[in-house]
């Protein structure tokens, strides 16, 4: 078990004269244990900040220490780390015994001892009716089982994720996030997993970094992400549907954004003027798009509530506390 | 084809007889060859179709020695075969070996003039033996190694054509399950054995086919580096019997082109399944 500290770490691409920067500056600390979710839109570096800490892209500049050894300079093998890839990466001539062995076979690890951690970790996954079949003969699902396995088996200290889950269909991920959950109370190794996916970041994750452009732009609890986001970026990047941001209208400031999430708007008698452009039905709710002003407004009700018909006027209101105000320049949370 | 005519059903099966005709009838004239006397083959001007009654007596002559009954004197070819067997075998085993490592270090490596090397090995694609044999003789006669195993392999043994297609099938390897090797901590050579090796087999067994056959078959540069008889491969020992001066023995030398094909024939049906596989799949 570790800790890792990213400091003043950077990621560049390219020469002197066309440097592409993909990670800018990051200094973060995760702590002993801690499941970490780096989560951003595409292009945004997350991929290349796990592959950074996996030691299979190198470091343009800055640290990062894991259990406060540098590791700048160590081969991925020697950081004491696991993987699961996007694509499992699993060796498809050997049988998922072979696999799930293999990096013990080259730590040269006794055959018994190989044996006995194999045989634990596949019951823990259920997939000891597989071991001696190979990985073309299994189901997507249980193919990603056997690349935590193959994780798992070598004790680690930390556990990098590359995107597992995005090659599942849905029911199945919502499944192995449970237990991927699961497996980290019972393991209680540190973990930082890669995604794009907000739903598996807020579910997953005991802390989030949410990363734009090769930036920090919050490190926090999910909570603090959802209900305090430190910028506009993170609060319309963060929830489904995201958060509206408001602009250029009586009772926002100039040079200031207000953002209201969709739950947070009441239907009454007196407040904002809007008009309904149109209505999605949810199942247990609707979701109301409107237009005020220049703005788009998504106001989430009730599914029962079926008064409101496209093109009628509605007058709606924020509750008040839960009103967030950003600075238009620089997008950071003013209050 | 998608329509189902039967005057095109026809038509095609009769291009596919008369393309079996032409490829099988010479091998079948062999092989009645090889069943008569040289008198009998001699004496009627077409020869006759029909398999004569000395077949064990030719093979018996063909592939031991001895003397005909006209009174000429036939190498045996059972030592030939076995010096074009190990050159094969030389061969084939040595390009698969030098290729297989070429391609591995030309895709996994980063060095300086990669490409340079890459693009140096590919234009030696058109330089082939018998464009550069000349100087490749002087080499290997300096060096002393006419008339051995040595000089009959080695200059054959360098393929770009191999090194290519190794090339290109490495490149299909996905990088992730390079980058899961070296967590797994497999060093280079190690990933090479235990992952690039086993995944590769199928074009192993494909090249190995083909690379049997173009050193089993060849011929002209045995002709140049081997003076001594104990160093000829069977494909020369048929241009031997061929005699122009006094009575050649076709049936000896039709027999000898049989047992010539037999061992490629072997290797083909025994590799057939991975052959086809190593050519058609890349198996991920």
């Amino acid at each position: 078990m570790a800790s890792i500290k990213f400091q003043n770490v950077k990621k560049q691409y390219g020469s002197k004269d066309k440097v592409i920067q993909v990670i800018r500056d990051l200094t973060v600390n995760i702590d002993d244990g801690e499941f970490v979710v780096v989560v951003g839109p595409s292009g945004c570096g997350k991929s290349t900040l796990l592959r950074m800490v996996a030691g299979l892209e190198e470091i343009s500049g800055g640290t990062i220490s894991i259990d406060s050894q540098v590791v700048n300079d160590l081969e991925p093998a020697e950081r004491d780390i696991a993987m699961v890839f996007q694509n499992y990466a699993l060796y498809p001539h050997m049988s998922i015994f072979e696999n799930m062995s293999y990096g013990l076979k080259i730590a040269k690890l006794p055959k018994d001892e190989i044996r006995r951690r194999v045989e634990k970790v596949s019951e823990i996954l259920e997939i000891t009716p597989y071991l001696q079949r190979k990985p073309g003969a299994l189901s997507g699902g249980q193919r990603q089982r056997v690349a935590m396995g193959r994780a798992i088996v070598r004790e680690p200290k930390v556990f990098l994720f590359d995107e597992p889950l995005s090659n599942l269909d849905a029911k199945l991920r919502a499944q192995t996030r449970l237990e991927i959950q699961k497996l980290h109370r019972e393991l209680g190794i540190t973990s930082l997993f890669v995604t794009h996916d907000q739903v598996e970041a807020m579910t997953l994750a005991e802390r989030m970094i949410v990363l734009n452009a090769g930036m920090v732009e919050q490190f926090g609890t999910p909570d603090e992400v959802y209900h305090k986001p430190a910028s506009a970026f993170v609060a319309s990047f963060m929830g489904s549907p995201p958060m509206n941001l408001l602009t250029d209208m009586p009772g926002i400031m100039s040079g200031e954004i207000m953002g209201i999430r969709p739950e947070h708007l009441d239907i009454g008698n007196t407040g904002w003027d809007v008009s309904v452009e149109a209505i999605e039905m949810l199942g247990a709710e609707r979701l109301v798009y409107c237009k005020w002003g220049s703005n788009q407004l998504i106001v989430r009700v009730h599914a029962d509530d079926i008064s409101i018909a496209v093109g009628a006027r509605l007058f709606i209101k924020p509750r008040e506390d839960k009103l967030h105000r950003f600075d238009q320049a620089t997008g950071k949370r003013i209050g | 084809m998608v329509e189902r005519k039967s005057g095109l059903t026809w038509l095609s099966h009769i291009v596919l007889i008369v393309g079996v005709l032409c490829v099988a009838m010479p091998i079948y004239i062999t092989i009645i060859a090889s069943t008569q006397t040289a008198e009998e083959l001699a004496r009627a001007a077409p020869m006759s179709l029909l398999p004569g009654g000395h077949f064990l007596d030719t093979y018996r002559l063909a592939l031991l020695g001895g003397k005909t009954s006209t009174g000429g004197v036939i190498v045996p070819a059972w030592p030939m075969m076995k010096v074009s067997l190990i050159m094969a075998l030389i061969i084939a085993v040595g390009k698969i070996a030098i290729s297989l490592l070429s391609a591995f270090a030309i895709v996994y490596f980063r060095f300086p003039f990669r490409n340079v090397v890459f693009w140096m090995i590919f234009v030696t694609l058109m330089l082939p033996v018998e464009v550069r044999i000349a100087p490749t003789y002087e080499v290997i006669a300096s060096l002393g190694m006419l008339n051995s195993y040595a000089g009959l392999t080695i200059p054959l043994i360098a393929s770009a054509t191999a090194t290519f297609l190794f090339r290109q099938f490495f490149l299909t390897v996905p990088d992730e399950l390079v980058e899961a090797a070296r967590m797994d901590g497999a060093g280079p050579m190690r990933f090479f054995w235990d992952v690039l090796l086993p995944l590769s087999k199928t074009s192993i067994a494909a090249l190995f086919v083909i690379q049997f056959i173009y050193g089993w078959n060849q011929y002209l540069w045995p002709l140049l580096v081997t003076t001594s008889e104990d160093m000829y491969p069977v494909v020369m020992g048929i241009r031997r019997l061929i005699s122009t001066e006094t009575l050649t023995d076709w049936n000896v030398v039709m027999a000898n082109v049989l047992l010539a094909m037999i061992p490629p024939m072997i290797i083909i049906m025994l590799m057939q399944k991975w052959f086809v596989k190593g050519l058609v799949d890349s198996e991920k």
